[in-house]
């Protein structure tokens, strides 16, 4: 009956899986004097072909595999294509900066690979099960990674920080999906849409929808689940943080728009606004913390808080064009962020020993090229127009006036404003001339071909979302009309009232 | 030459960019950024001359004349429509000119670092050709808001004392004003699906738009025009940028993109909210002229001088546009023409005498027209332009708005506004008086004279000429800026009284 072998629904996933094992066996196989490097190049082609496969998926029929557990659709070819470029980029940085000598290379590259599979698999899973083993793969993943920078006090603090929090999200998330099992009697999401409206006991499902949002938002580091944030972006080494700060977001942001918009769509009036509170108070938090930073990481950390705010403003969108710009969103914002932190590894280094703003004094004079970098990448975080940053708030904002949010949209201009205050304080002291007496001063590594190819994918990623966004425009439409929205007028009715 | 109009605006945005990256892939040897700059701002130049020889004046003309119209991005519908009327016909030129101008101003002036000045230079002329030229209302924004960054970051790396902290009043001061704008453009296309000029001011026009509402969206636009011009009481970022921005950036960063604005997107799109709010505004101007007149008499700073002297000079203009009579809005047009060349040529020579002399406090300058006859006849010459000697250029726009104040809004209100003019004499003057007369100051003395050279005299030649023929032949210019502003007077005489 379904013409589609199951694998061709997996294929990414399966080719990032043998990608990863293939480093791993190297690792263990090859001598031990030989340089672990080339096992980062085994790990990006395998990134590279995921990401060709997800592609490819385009050509296949829109459907479901694995006895209704996967699917690929425009939607999820959107998040694949996402993540498995974030991943290609993060690999290329980590191959010119990781240090020749340090122990695990190879662990580091497969852990990667194998976070990218479960991040991947979650933008495919339609069914909640399968959702929480996605999460578990990208998460333990990630946990790894945070901490791989062990001989740092800090690095171990962040993984453990993130590991400790992280279990509890997931366990909120799980817990969730239990009572909404209770609720319906099934975990498939699309059964579990039709079931809703016809389901007895409609507590049950509203508390299983506020512990999953709990879990979600807690990956995408909203307020008031943010609070790991700064600290393990600060303990992370600052590839891994490219990694962590955009691609498990972009899976979790894919997860939150499946739950809302395609398993509960007639819970509208409950998740709407609360959506719209954590977007105003990720937007303030975010924003009005960054501005008392002065690490540059922990300043990036609220940074992204903020914009997690940024995005969720999109979901007040009239019918699925909230899905569409919060797509558009989270794309122009991967590409920016993996940017910015590409440029500070290359500033900071490994083992950031200079790690505040004051310490980028003078860039631009030291190293013209990553300075303008930096500027540029502050820049399209900042939304000047003609980058990707601007055009993805614009249209979130856009979306949101669609659906009536004045409010919320003017509180995220303004917000935008604030924030453009200590982006630009960065962008400043990086423009300032270097002060005579500092000698010891950080000196910009070298630029090598594969962090060179990664900043080039970067900004190339960054204009071409500012100034011709109409390819992946059209993408993430075509993405958000495989997520049945409800149409705008068939507002349901009062959800409080089991029906 | 049907090829050539339908691309010159295209190719007027275009020239500036590519010579930006022309300058960055560049070594930085021997100048070579200054001529590349150099050589992109003249052919610009070259370019935008096109538009008044071919601008049709003719009474059947299409208002818009080069248009070019392509779908950019088709949801939400943004269109790449750029076209030019006679509102920003000469403010293009002028763009135009006052770019090679500033390549002069900077080619001593910048030692280090050339390429990336120069690269954001020219990214800004960019910007503020986009401002003039975009009909789109998104395009509009994003130029707008494009021409922020290349200013302040180059306010915060060349800075003659406290660049960084310059450049963020500068930057906050205008971008959070244009965070409402953005809300309202997006509200304008969330009631109407289009962001086009055309189409919305039909769409305001017919009525069909919440009245509430839109008295917000035109508050929102207003606010941000007015900072940026910048009208009294939020001129607060101006002093600080004037003594900071590298000169070629200080002539240009007041002024014309907002008052323009606020002639096409205020007044233009929203003329019966326009028509409220204007005695305000009004009021607003004159309190400006005045203040600011007074405050650039007690200056001890040139480049603060002059910051003062602009906020007088462009509340003037405020008040011709906001006095909403036709002879104001000519004037208004025509005296941005005049106080963007003027401005040009003072900008150019306090530069040269602070790059020589290393110091803007005027105390310290005096006696200098023995020993620098050239710079000092110049500077007489463009200061007269200033305070609106007749035949010189000054005098026909503040003249008009003036008549326009006094007999179309009211007689108190242009008599106080005349005093800012009688004020401005007074500062101007004793400016000349304090640096070029009196005795020899020890700085002075202790400098060997170098006056203008060739290269020096090869720009300010022109602008002089330019200031007398503007004075001499006004037409020239207002016959072309009234086909700009007769239609904005209809709509608004329409709609004002429909409104009533």
């Amino acid at each position: 009956m379904n013409p589609v072998p199951d694998l061709y629904r997996i294929l990414p996933e399966v080719v990032l899986t043998l990608s990863g094992v293939a480093v791993m066996l190297l690792d263990a196989s090859l001598p031990s004097y030989w340089a672990r490097r080339p096992l980062g190049w085994v790990a990006a082609i395998g990134s590279t072909l995921a990401l060709w496969a997800s592609l490819w998926q385009l050509s296949l029929p829109e459907g479901t595999g694995f006895s209704g557990t996967v699917e690929t659709s425009a939607f999820t070819v959107f998040f694949h294509v996402l993540i498995c470029g974030i991943v290609l980029v993060t690999l290329l940085l980590s191959l010119d900066t990781l240090p020749e000598d340090s122990h695990h290379q190879g662990e580091f590259y497969a852990l990667v690979v194998f976070g990218a599979v479960g991040m991947c698999l979650l933008t495919a899973a339609v069914e909640l099960l399968l959702v929480f083993i996605a999460l578990e793969i990208s998460s333990i993943a990630t946990y790894v990674l945070v901490g791989y920078r062990k001989q740092t006090a800090r690095g171990a603090e962040a993984a453990i920080k993130y590991f400790l929090l992280g279990s509890f999200a997931t366990a909120f998330l799980l817990y969730g999906i239990a009572l909404i099992f209770g609720a319906t009697g099934t975990t498939e999401i699309y059964a579990i849409a039709q079931a809703v409206p016809f389901a007895v006991n409609h507590a049950l499902i509203l508390a299983g929808l506020g512990l999953m949002l709990v879990g979600i938002l807690f990956k995408v580091s909203a307020v008031p689940f943010h609070v790991w944030t700064p600290d393990v972006y600060e303990g992370a080494s600052s590839p891994v943080v490219a990694l962590i700060s955009t691609a498990p977001k972009a899976a979790a942001f894919a997860l939150l728009l499946r739950v809302i918009y395609e398993m509960l769509p007639t819970l509208r009036p409950v998740w709407s606004p609360l959506l719209w509170v954590v977007a105003v108070l990720s937007m303030t938090v975010g924003n009005l913390a960054a501005l008392r930073q002065t690490n540059v990481k922990r300043m990036l950390a609220y940074s992204s808080i903020a914009h997690a705010g940024y995005l969720l403003a999109a979901l007040a969108g009239l019918g699925n064009e909230g899905i569409m710009a919060a797509s558009f969103y989270i794309a122009a914002y991967a590409a920016m962020n993996v940017g910015i932190f590409a440029v500070i590894t290359l500033t900071q280094g490994y083992d950031e020993r200079r790690p505040l703003i004051a310490d980028l004094r003078g860039l631009v004079y030291r190293s013209p090229m990553l300075g303008s970098l930096l500027i540029f990448f502050l820049a399209s975080l900042i939304g000047i127009p003609f980058t990707g940053g601007f055009f993805g708030k614009f249209i979130s904002f856009s979306t949101a006036i669609g659906g009536g949010a004045i409010w919320l949209v003017m509180i995220g201009v303004l917000n935008s404003g604030l924030a453009a205050a200590y982006y630009l304080r960065l962008a400043l002291v990086a423009a300032q001339r270097p002060e005579q007496e500092v000698k010891e001063t950080i000196a910009p590594q070298q630029v090598g071909i594969a962090v060179g190819a990664g900043l080039l994918m970067a900004v190339a990623a960054t204009l071409a979302l500012g100034i011709l966004p109409g390819t992946v425009l059209r993408a993430a439409d075509a993405g958000a009309h495989t997520l049945e929205a409800p149409p705008a007028e068939n507002a349901p009715v009062n959800p409080m009232l089991p029906q | 030459m049907n090829e050539i109009n339908n691309s010159i605006l295209t190719l007027i945005l275009l020239m500036p960019l590519v010579g930006a990256l022309l300058v960055l892939l560049v070594p930085d040897r021997a100048k070579l950024p200054n001529w590349i700059a150099l050589a992109t701002t003249l052919a610009t130049f070259v370019l935008t001359l096109h538009l008044p020889a071919h601008f049709s004046r003719a009474a059947d003309a299409p208002r818009f004349q080069f248009e070019v119209s392509r779908l950019w991005i088709e949801k939400p519908a943004i269109f790449y429509h750029l076209g030019v009327d006679g509102l920003s016909l000469w403010l293009v030129v002028l763009v135009g000119l006052l770019a090679p101008i500033g390549v002069v101003a900077s080619w001593n002036a910048i030692k280090e670092r050339r390429k990336i000045f120069f690269a954001l230079f020219l990214v800004q002329q960019t910007a503020m050709l986009g401002v003039f030229l975009s009909l789109d209302l998104m395009l509009y924004y994003g130029f707008w808001e494009l021409s922020l960054a290349p200013m302040a970051i180059l306010i915060a790396m060349y800075g003659r004392k406290d660049g960084p902290r310059a450049a963020l009043k500068f930057f906050l001061f205008t971008f959070i004003p244009s965070a409402p704008l953005l809300v309202a453009i997006l509200w304008l296309y969330a009631k109407t699906g289009s962001f086009d000029f055309a189409t919305l001011q039909l769409w305001v026009a017919s009525g069909a738009l919440p009245a509430g509402p839109l008295c917000w969206v035109a508050l929102a636009f207003l606010f941000a025009f007015a900072v940026k011009v910048p009208v009294f009481p939020l001129h607060g970022w101006l002093a600080d940028t004037f003594s900071e921005a590298p000169v070629a950036l200080a002539m240009v960063v007041a002024g014309k993109l907002g008052l323009y604005s606020m002639l096409r997107f205020h007044i233009g799109l929203f003329p019966a909210q326009a028509r409220a709010v204007a005695p305000l505004l009004v009021g607003l101007a004159v309190v400006g002229i005045l203040y600011g007149a007074c405050l650039a008499l007690v200056q001890s700073d040139f480049w603060r001088l002059m910051a003062f002297a602009a906020l007088s000079h462009l509340s003037l203009i405020t008040l011709g546009i906001y006095g909403l009579t036709l002879t104001g809005w000519e004037g208004a047009v025509y005296q941005i023409l005049k106080h963007g060349v003027v401005d040009g040529a003072l900008f150019l020579l306090l530069g040269l005498l602070y790059e020589r002399y290393q110091t803007s406090e005027i105390a310290a300058y005096g006696g200098l027209a023995a020993k620098l006859p050239r710079t000092a006849t110049f500077f007489v010459i463009a200061t007269l332009g200033m305070i609106g000697l007749p035949i010189l250029g000054g005098f026909v726009g503040e003249f008009m708005i003036l008549l326009g104040t006094f007999t179309g809004v009211s007689k108190g209100w242009a008599m106080a506004a005349t005093l800012g003019v009688i004020l401005g004499a007074a500062y101007m003057l004793s400016l000349v008086q304090r640096i070029f007369y009196g005795p020899e100051s020890g700085l002075v003395a202790a400098k060997a004279a170098d006056d203008l050279r060739l290269g020096q005299l090869a720009v300010l030649a022109p602008l002089v000429v330019l200031i007398f023929a503007m004075g001499v032949a006004p037409m020239l210019w207002l016959r072309t800026i009234e086909t700009g502003v007769h239609p904005q007077r209809l709509s608004t005489l329409f709609y004002g009284e429909g409104a009533r």
